[in-house]
């Protein structure tokens, strides 16, 4: 362990990546949502409201904002939003299905500085993709990388993203994910499957098998350098050599999520009261929030190892994913449920069906009435 | 093809240098955190004597006159250059050219 990670377990004065949900509305229905989102909450923040939480970060040193949802291009106050972010000099990068990003909004989105965009895509075809992500959104996110590259914004910005949750359907496509990131001057980046928002119900089916995660562990070696990740592997880290990035888990510590409420979790795998820190509306706002709230705090406190102790690997993996757990239904101080060394799945099979916690919050669009049938007599 | 006569490298010591513009540095209790706008790159300088150098780097002719006026002992400036040349590498700093 480092002293530099050391010191950031610790916590620093301001995150050093925020993730924002702008809303919960959204046009798909992933059924891994982190946020469950579908339904525009009422509470959202206003325009107002947000421009100032900008001008707290941008008074804290905050150098960059993760902004998702939801689709948050659904926003009617999305363009002016991430301008004012940009022009109070925190950099921008947003997580899109792309439906909203034709030849117009293409060309805009090229033409602003520091800005960054990440595409979700879940299989190199749509019947992979659109398993999970719903009927035709591989098309949509294909499309909207077409206009992308037609605007040019990888000559101007740099690579855009394209952004993969592993399952245990597409695991088997790494390389051709990064083939086609390749071939539009993109990067790729492949994150975690976590068991958060409608994710909950549908991680036991669509999480990697065992032998999946060594497959993932040993792609991510051969490739980690040019891959994004989020930090989110490091709980395979106990098969040997570390991957690349800090390998610490920074909920709290180094990272948190802002809901489209205001309402401060500790990351946005943990949509849930238990990891509520409180919210920006808040007298004092996000920065005492950050800075002062008992959750995070506590967070910031030398976490026990617990069960783990004893495991020789803890050193490397740091007893995994907090929210993983938490959202299976497994102590906090245990193992991952994908611990590498088979300790999560024995864990998994001692949770009592139902008992584990549910995502606090739900803005899934409501089951579509059947259709009645008008019948003649 | 004619001979092209390469000039040696400055020394890093000898150089004046600047905080890149396009570079924010943000205080941290163990030093603190340079983010760079344009290449999106994050360093974290680990100690607070090389954040008062690269400070101070502007108001100086060369990183060693930046290192003497920081009173960093002479035993301890290739350490510095080490660290400074890696933060020229990254972009966080560059030559001043005025």
């Amino acid at each position: 362990m480092t002293a530099l990670v050391e010191q950031l377990k610790g916590g620093l004065d301001a995150p050093i990546c925020l993730t924002w949900e702008l809303t919960y509305a959204c046009n798909l229905e992933c059924v891994h949502c982190l946020s469950s989102s579908g339904r525009r909450d009422p509470r959202e923040l206003t325009t107002d409201e947000a421009k100032a939480v900008l001008d707290e970060l941008h008074a804290i040193q905050v150098f960059y904002i993760n902004i998702g949802g939801g689709e948050p291009m659904i926003r009617r106050d999305f363009f002016e939003l991430v301008d004012y972010a940009i022009g109070r000099g925190i950099g921008v990068k947003f997580s899109t299905n792309g439906a909203f990003i034709d030849a117009e909004k293409a060309a805009r989105l090229t033409a602003m500085d520091y800005l960054d965009i990440q595409i979700s895509l879940d299989g190199t075809d749509a019947t992979t993709n659109d398993a999970v992500r719903g009927a035709g959104s591989y098309d949509t996110a294909r499309r909207a990388m077409d206009h992308l590259a037609a605007a040019g914004f990888v000559e101007r910005n740099g690579p855009f993203k394209i952004s993969v949750v592993v399952t245990r359907h597409n695991v088997d496509q790494l390389d051709e994910f990064k083939a086609l990131a390749d071939s539009y001057g993109a990067q790729l980046r492949v994150t975690r499957l976590r068991p958060s928002g409608r994710g909950a119900d549908t991680w036991h089916d669509l999480h990697p098998t065992n032998d999946q995660q060594r497959q993932i562990y040993r792609w991510l070696l051969a490739h980690g350098e040019q891959v994004l990740t989020g930090d989110s592997f490091f709980h395979l880290n106990a098969l040997g050599e570390p991957l690349p990035g800090l390998n610490l888990c920074g909920a709290g510590r180094v990272v948190c999520l802002i809901d489209p409420i205001g309402d401060v979790y500790a990351c946005p795998f943990v949509i849930h009261d238990q990891f509520k820190a409180g919210s920006v509306r808040d007298h004092g706002g996000f920065t005492k929030v950050w800075r002062e709230s008992t959750l995070f705090r506590e967070l910031r406190e030398p976490q026990s190892a617990g069960a783990c102790a004893s495991c020789g690997s803890y050193d490397a993996c740091q007893g995994g994913c907090m929210a993983a757990k938490f959202f299976t239904g497994l102590p906090l101080d245990g193992p991952d449920p994908e611990c590498v060394g088979g300790d999560g799945e024995l864990a998994l099979a001692g949770v009592t069906a139902g008992s584990a916690p549910r995502p606090s919050l739900d803005h899934s669009k409501p089951p579509r009435p059947a259709p009645v049938h008008f019948i003649r007599k | 093809m004619t001979a092209v006569d390469v000039p040696a490298p400055t020394p890093v010591g000898a150089r004046a240098l600047e905080l890149h513009p396009q570079v924010a540095l943000r205080p941290e209790p163990f030093g603190a955190l340079a983010y760079h706008y344009g290449t999106r790159r994050l360093v974290f300088l680990k100690h607070l004597d090389v954040v008062r150098v690269v400070r101070s780097l502007g108001d100086h002719p060369t990183l060693t006159a930046a290192l003497d006026a920081a009173g960093i002992a002479a035993d301890r400036h290739p350490a510095f250059e080490r660290a400074i040349a890696s933060l020229i590498e990254s972009e966080m700093l560059r030559d001043r050219t005025r």
